[in-house]
């Protein structure tokens, strides 16, 4: 469907779902393979796929064709599953100061949220808000916690919250208002990097619990 | 290499070109101008591509001094310009020397000026574009306003001699807005979320772009529009020029700045033609809205390209 004169987004079911999401990511990645005159860029969400182009130099009614074979292209099973990322992260304390209030609203330890954020594969469902921040899901619903009605004036860059079935990590320092359990020292968005950014979407991404000395090291020798 | 330097920064001035494409599946906004065909037009008289980095003048002008000799171009709002001391003609190019200082006086209409320097500013691009983002910091100079003393680094000049494109000047004035305009949209691509009282509001009830409105986006005050099936939707991409309606109703015009990815209903989305006019608006300005067709879009937009492909030419 367009979505005014300059882009077109192809929706797939209006659920977050990794099957759905992956069909999405499958369809951005069969655009940017095509090549196609006019096409500027092309942005997979959860269930969704925008294709922004220049209407004066694309075949809109081809690329709407195009797009309508792809979509329903029936997709190869996911195949190997890749190796998830591993985000090292220090829980609690000064670093994650609504762990206390998620363990509350889970009705858990602290300790016991730590162990349910990381025993789980996720996967990046999205990049959006700013520069290197990964959507990933899905949450665990026992420590789903909605995100603060007002938002943080200032969080820190690498800050892991959570906000409903959702978590993700802070690429820079921002005004945010997830629920906010711990820091990793891995940084999501680097300019300096051969490879500014740590993630993509489809990408599968698990959480390793680390001690502050371990973070404080990490955080020394990464920057 | 020669430098333009700031001696007065002007209200909120920034470094833009066309934006920053092809990073918006990794969160990096596009930036660019807030009205593309002002930025394309100062470029081609000052004898540039259409993609050079130009200055982006917010409301209050700069004063720049030059180091050496180029044409220069200033388009979009109007503004009294003069060099050192003389007044110069706005939509039309001119020339500067070495030392000379151009200043900004009254704004007449219209809230952005685009300041093109024959050789573009050759601030270094990030990820292949030199627009600057305000809130990711990136591209233009450290991806931030421009302060007093800063330097802006020129571009090659090219061979053509300076003064070479003088002559150059519009066939017709492009009318700036006076506090207010209209603007075509497109209704989507969420108008189903939307009552049919809304969709009419939206068509009969102009706005104000209320105070905390930025590059980002428009605060828009006015008629409320009431969705019929809540404020939320699975976030997805966010276009310029879409029109998303949180819970309270007031919709929020997204512009040069917006993130990639936002999680409200968009009612309607302006047309790429009239979006240099919604650019040219300020706080307190008033817009009011006209839906149209697709083809009507697209015929406005060749329209437009027409017009500029003339004096690019």
């Amino acid at each position: 469907m367009p979505a005014g004169d300059s882009t077109i987004v192809v929706e797939f079911e209006e659920r977050i779902d990794p099957v759905i999401n992956a069909r999405a990511v499958r369809l951005a990645d069969a655009v940017l393979a095509a090549a196609i005159a006019g096409v500027r860029d092309v942005v997979p969400t959860y269930r969704s796929v925008a294709v922004f182009f220049d209407p004066l130099r694309t075949d809109y009614r081809g690329l709407v064709d195009w797009l309508e074979v792809e979509a329903h292209r029936p997709g190869e099973a996911d195949g190997e599953q890749p190796t998830p990322i591993s985000v090292p992260v220090c829980y609690g304390g000064e670093l994650g100061p609504d762990l206390a209030a998620v363990a509350r609203f889970a009705k858990m330890s602290p300790d016991e949220v730590v162990a349910v954020h990381a025993s789980a594969v996720y996967r990046v469902f999205m990049l959006g808000f700013m520069p290197g921040f990964a959507y990933l899901g899905v949450l665990d619903a026992r420590i789903a916690m909605p995100r603060h009605s007002t938002p943080r004036v200032r969080v820190p860059r690498g800050t892991v919250g959570i906000a409903g079935v959702q978590t993700g990590i802070y690429p820079a320092e921002t005004p945010g208002g997830w629920q906010l359990i711990g820091r990793t020292p891995v940084r999501p968005f680097d300019m300096d990097r051969s490879a500014p950014f740590l993630f993509k979407s489809g990408d599968s991404v698990r959480f390793v619990p680390i001690g502050p000395g371990e973070f404080e090291r990490l955080a020394k020798s990464d920057g | 290499m020669a430098e333009a330097r700031v001696i007065k920064p002007g209200m909120l001035t920034t470094v833009q070109d066309l934006g920053r494409w092809g990073f918006q599946s990794r969160g990096v906004p596009v930036a660019g101008p807030m009205d593309s065909y002002s930025h394309r037009l100062a470029n081609a008289l000052a004898g540039n591509a259409a993609g050079a980095a130009t200055v982006e003048v917010t409301l209050a002008g700069p004063e720049l001094e030059f180091d050496d000799e180029r044409v220069v171009a200033v388009a979009g709002a109007e503004f009294e310009v003069m060099v050192d001391g003389h007044s110069v003609s706005t939509h039309k190019a001119f020339t500067v020397f070495a030392g000379s200082r151009m200043t900004f006086g009254t704004r007449l209409r219209g809230a952005r000026a685009y300041v093109a320097i024959q050789g573009g500013i050759a601030v270094t691009p990030v990820f292949g574009s030199r627009a600057t983002h305000l809130v990711s910091r990136l591209g233009g100079v450290e991806g931030r306003p421009l302060t007093a003393g800063d330097s802006l680094p020129l571009g090659d000049p090219g061979p053509a001699k300076a003064g070479h494109y003088v002559r150059r000047q519009m066939p017709h004035q492009r009318q700036m807005p006076e506090g207010r305009a209209r603007v075509r949209v497109l209704l989507g691509p969420q108008e189903d979320h939307f009552t049919d009282e809304a969709r009419r509001v939206l068509e009969t009830v102009p706005y104000r772009i209320g105070q905390n409105s930025d590059r980002m986006g428009f605060r828009l005050e006015g008629a409320p529009l009431t969705h019929v099936r809540g404020a939320d939707i699975i976030s997805d991409a966010t276009p310029m020029g879409a029109l998303q309606v949180p819970a309270s109703g007031m919709p929020i015009l997204l512009m040069a700045d917006r993130q990639t990815t936002g999680g409200y209903p968009k009612i309607a989305t302006v047309i790429t033609a009239d979006l240099g006019v919604a650019g040219q608006l300020g706080p307190g300005d008033t817009i009011s809205f006209t839906v149209c067709s697709p083809g009507e879009a697209v015929a406005a937009l060749i329209a437009q390209e027409r017009e500029l492909m003339v004096i690019e030419a």
